[in-house]
């Protein structure tokens, strides 16, 4: 095998592709092969980095440079300098966000440095298309000590004592999951992955895939051992392309090494993975939603029980888990239920993925023990609020969860701490609001995802949510009445306790949370027709102060209405019926002569 | 490629695919070897030396070391220069490194340890 003294890691997974990787890629392997390194560099694909807002980024070994926003046009100054003559390109590293300072090594910045990476632990490390690096890095190992030295009760009960909860959402402990799985009668067993992920703003569970896809084959292989299955279905859904490609590789390349299929690794074992493609329904990622897209039917929810574990894909005993649950079995198997349960809090084992969005400095995906606080992963890893904006509230689990407002920001993140300030773990989306945020909106918002993504089968959900999003509009729009607060507490009470589904009975719970911690907020907008974060169009209006109006003209320029009129050097005005409120004027005044009320 | 048919084979695989990624991890604790690849180093040569350098190591199945390059020093006349930094180990400068004497620094140095004096940096 040859080798090459540096490598060229370019990120590959869908932020950076979408800001341009693939032509990095192409004109890094150009370059080299122009200036004869092809020998000595090697240029691979990995999944994600991460810091997905700094894309395209590239990582280059063995210094650990990390360089940000690298553009085709900066190959040849990277290669001439970095890799011939051993120069570091200061300007194209990563900046840390309060010092300002240029870092040499990945291992040196603050985004780095809080996280910890168990199923994240080759994403950013392998080329995912390659299967010998993912068994380089102990890839299969885990499975042939599972097959070999262990007997599935035992493998159960090191998952069982690892604390490992489930990543998807509602936290049920994986081991006794498999358990009932494994105690239920049946000869037909099947392992189910659930990697529709339909959070807004949620890229967990595909950055697993794009970048590890073998860990999840490995583990729902384990599991098939477990339990006594010997085929698995894996539920993706169409909109991750680039996913679905590395796990058809990923697939394939298993069974041609004789990782899937009959027999595996001279065991006996017999385990095959299949991919369902889904059409993007968020109720579909509901457990029993799911398993009725699999079997070609509708997808809607059925009442449990009956479980999956005793009744599942076509009527048989089936296992259920999430794609970052999945990610973190080959490496308890082999390291041990203890060193897993060593990481966490008391209820709260292990790690959790989070794609961190919103207003925040550094967007990505980061990877932190449980309890680490969120004021640490919005600060400290996350950069803190751009622009000197003041932070207002996090959103998290999706539209299933609840905002948490600033008073929270060092509670440490669990899952029994979070559903007690009307939130939730759920797969990990976490949605930072500034003050420009209007909390109302904000739960309007995530209704009107809900709303439509409702299946439609159960009345509480279907018309329950109208009703309740109806409200929301009216008070957005100024016509919100007194009692409206109670009503809406009211309807979602009703909701969560006769919904038939998961998704029907937490779809109020961004309504719920934002009452609960932003009332204040509700009641300006029903009571005194105002919005305090000025984001809700039918509640503001802009005017020109005139004593500060220098008469510039520049707000006439940007306006794309015309709506602003005035003589050179005096007050302008702006016509309130051609005002579509876009704001626009208000950015652009270098007087702050113009108002939003 | 072949089907892996048992866990020795399974084995064999991660130990022959362990170069692959070797070079992405803990890269602090292994052998560094850093050759001075500014102008005046490429001029006297120094290309040559680091791939006979790579070339050795391949050869020898050496595993834990890294070879970089780096800018002048400011020894021009002694290029090319090569610096061998093991883990706790002072830093041991080579001067004046052809191929022939940077396939003896890996063989005496870098795999049995011991210094060529003859070669180090003098006092000037």
């Amino acid at each position: 095998m040859e080798i090459y003294r540096a490598h060229v890691l370019v990120c590959k997974g869908t932020g950076c592709t979408a800001s341009g990787s693939e032509n990095v890629m192409d004109a890094f392997q150009k370059e080299i092969d122009k200036r004869g390194l092809s020998k000595e560099v090697r240029v691979v694909q990995t999944g994600c980095l991460g810091l997905c807002e700094l894309g395209p980024n590239v990582l280059i070994y063995p210094e650990g440079s990390y360089y940000c926003r690298v553009k085709a046009e900066d190959i040849p100054e990277i290669v001439e300098e970095h890799l011939v003559k051993g120069r570091i390109v200061e300007r194209l590293l990563y900046k840390e966000h309060l010092t300002e300072e240029r870092l040499r090594a990945l291992t040196d910045i603050d985004f780095y440095k809080k996280q910890k990476r168990i199923a994240l632990r080759n994403c950013g490390l392998i080329n995912p298309e390659v299967i010998e690096e993912y068994i380089a890095n102990d890839g299969y190992k885990a499975l042939a000590k599972a097959l070999t030295q262990m007997t599935p009760q035992e493998v159960i009960d090191e998952v069982k004592k690892s604390g490992l909860r489930g990543r998807g959402g509602g936290g049920f402990p994986t081991g006794n999951k498999w358990q009932f799985a494994a105690n239920a009668k049946g000869d037909i067993k099947y392992v189910v992955c659930n990697a529709d992920e339909g959070d807004p703003g949620a890229f967990m569970d595909r950055s697993v895939l794009e970048g590890d896809p073998h860990s999840v084959l490995e583990a729902m292989e384990i599991a098939g051992y477990a339990i006594g299955a010997s085929e698995g279905y894996i539920y993706v859904r169409a909109e991750y392309p680039i996913a679905v490609k590395r796990l058809e590789i990923a697939i394939n390349q298993a069974r041609e090494h004789g990782l899937l299929g009959k027999n595996i690794l001279g065991t006996g074992f017999n385990f095959d993975i299949f991919l369902r493609l889904g059409s993007g329904a968020f109720v579909c990622g509901e457990e029993t939603a799911l398993l009725a897209s699999i079997e070609g039917r509708r997808g809607e929810p059925r009442p449990r029980p009956p479980f999956p574990a005793n009744e599942g894909l076509w009527g048989k005993p089936t296992i259920i888990n999430n794609v970052e649950t999945y990610a973190n079995i080959p490496e308890i198997i082999l390291k041990g239920a203890d060193w897993f349960a060593s990481i966490g809090t008391e209820k709260s084992k292990g790690t959790k993925v989070f794609a961190v969005g919103g207003k925040i400095n550094n967007t990505g995906l980061v990877e932190i023990p449980m309890g680490t606080t969120l004021r640490e992963v919005i600060y400290e890893i996350g950069g803190g609020i751009p622009n000197g904006k003041k932070f207002k509230a996090v959103q998290t689990g999706g539209p299933s969860g609840g905002c948490i407002p600033a008073a929270l920001l060092d509670m440490p993140i669990e899952y029994d701490t979070l559903v007690q300030a009307g939130s939730m773990m759920g797969s990990g989306g976490m949605i930072v609001m500034d003050e420009d945020n209007c909390m109302v909106d904000i739960a309007k918002f995530f209704l009107t995802f809900t709303q439509d993504e409702s299946c439609g089968k159960c009345p509480p959900c279907r018309i329950g949510t109208k009703r309740m999003l109806e409200i929301l509009e009216r008070i957005t729009n100024g016509e919100g009445k007194e009692g409206d607060i109670e009503l809406l507490e009211n309807l979602a009470k009703s909701i969560k306790a006769s919904a038939l589904c998961g998704l029907g009975q937490t779809a109020p719970n961004p309504v719920l949370s934002t009452i609960r911690y932003f009332r204040d907020e509700y009641e300006a907008h029903i009571k005194e027709k105002r919005c305090p974060a000025g984001a809700c169009k039918a509640l503001i209006h802009y005017e020109v102060v005139a004593d500060k109006c220098r008469g510039c003209g520049l707000c006439v320029k940007v306006c794309p209405t015309g709506a602003i009129s005035g003589e050179r050097k005096q007050p302008h005005v702006i016509d309130q019926d051609k005002c579509i409120k876009c704001n626009s004027c208000f950015d652009r005044c270098p007087f702050g002569a113009i108002t939003k009320a | 490629m072949a089907v892996i048919k048992s866990i020795e084979e399974l084995e064999k695989i991660r130990e022959q695919a362990k170069d692959l990624i070797n070079l992405r991890k803990d890269n602090e604790t292994k052998t560094r070897v850093v050759v001075g690849m500014a102008t005046c180093g490429i001029a006297a040569g120094a290309r040559q030396t680091m791939l006979a350098i790579l070339d050795e190591l391949k050869k020898r199945n050496v595993e834990n070391v890294i070879v970089t390059e780096t800018g002048c020093i400011g020894l021009c006349k002694f290029e090319p220069l090569v610096d061998v930094i093991k883990p706790d180990q002072p830093k041991v400068t080579y001067v004046n490194v052809n191929e022939e004497k940077a396939r003896q620094i890996v063989v005496k140095h870098i795999i049995n340890n011991q210094i060529i004096d003859d070669w180090v940096i003098p006092n000037i």
